[in-house]
């Protein structure tokens, strides 16, 4: 799914506010993004395939434990960055991050973070656990003009990965290498 | 003539904007609302400001119903409406507004329930005010879209 270049960027957009959800999908719209919005954390792990509400004693989700739990996801739908508020009942924009990060199959989504407070030890723990940025609310078109670099980082690394996989079937299609290829992917 | 009647509209929306800047009822932001406005999303504007009007209306229902609750003591509960109430303000550039809830939020957090009490007067207050103002806004931009798109069908 969404292998085409030319395909639009796929952003999820999470904020419990309405309105904040209207805006941030009208920003990203104008900047010719395709949005889905959702209202929580959870209904945003839910709709990547991640079961949200499985808690399962994860307080702390290490790599380890949350790969056991969604080893069967391969990424249902394309998105390609997440931006969510910080501030949310139930799971903060935080701990959003957290999961997404701490996922094999997520892991290198870029996630920013919203907030409409300005906080300098929130915005730093964020970045260094992963945040892309960090926007100040209410966000603005120029902070949303920062967001291609990170799309368009992750598409190269996409199509890098696809050209060596594309390369790596050709290898073992080919007739005349079998024998030969054969010994090499038993290795691998 | 018409040509006439919409550019008079359009200043006039100009000279209320521009009132409501000076004054401080509004801000940057909402600029920045009208400029997400375009052919795609014609009412963005009225949309979002729309739904402030019944998201802050149901929050000052909630306010004033803690209050009047002689037993109140969740301010917790207070300071969590305020917080979405500034949100929203902030989002839409309603900034008297929400510095009025800056200041009620401060009442809040010191448990003063009288502070809390003239704080939530003066919201109510401000809350109409700005209400009756953009609803103004909005019945000029009507008129003046109205204005602009009636044609004669003949002209010498």
């Amino acid at each position: 799914m969404g292998m085409a270049t030319e395909a639009q960027f796929h952003v999820l957009a999470v904020d419990d506010s309405l309105i904040d959800r209207k805006l941030i999908e009208r920003l990203l719209k104008t900047s010719s993004y395709h949005v889905t919005a959702v209202d929580s954390g959870s209904k945003a792990l839910e709709f990547l395939g991640l079961n949200g509400s499985h808690e399962d004693g994860q307080r702390n989700p290490s790599p380890a434990s949350v790969s056991l739990d969604e080893d069967q996801h391969q990424q249902d739908v394309e998105v390609n960055l997440i931006i969510t508020d910080y501030c949310m009942p139930g799971m903060t924009g935080y701990d959003l991050l957290r999961r997404i990060k701490g996922s094999s199959s997520f892991k290198d989504i870029p996630v920013v973070i919203m907030s409409s407070e300005n906080i300098p030890s929130r915005i730093n723990r964020c970045l260094e656990d992963g945040a892309e940025e960090f926007f100040l609310k209410p966000v603005q078109l120029s902070d949303v003009n920062k967001l291609r670099p990170h799309l368009m980082k992750g598409r190269s690394k996409e199509m890098q990965q696809n050209i060596s996989k594309r390369k790596g079937m050709e290898e073992i299609l080919t007739p005349d290498r079998t024998r030969t290829r054969y010994n090499e992917l038993e290795v691998v | 003539m018409l040509g006439l009647g919409a550019d008079r509209l359009r200043a006039d929306m100009n000279r209320l904007l521009a009132f409501l800047f000076h004054q401080g009822i509004l801000d940057e932001q909402y600029l920045q609302l009208q400029q997400l406005q375009d052919e795609s999303s014609p009412n963005f504007v009225s949309e979002v400001v729309n739904i402030y009007f019944h998201e802050s209306e149901k929050l000052l229902r909630n306010l004033r119903s803690l209050l009047m609750d002689r037993e109140f003591s969740d301010y917790k509960k207070m300071g969590i409406h305020l917080n979405q109430f500034m949100g929203s303000s902030s989002s839409i550039g309603a900034k008297r507004v929400r510095n009025v809830c800056v200041a009620f939020r401060a009442a809040s957090e010191q448990n003063n329930r009288a502070g809390c009490l003239r704080a939530l007067e003066l919201l109510e207050h401000e809350y109409c005010f700005l209400k009756n103002k953009l609803h103004e806004l909005f019945q000029i931009e009507q008129q003046r879209v109205l204005a602009a798109g009636v044609r004669y069908p003949m002209q010498n």
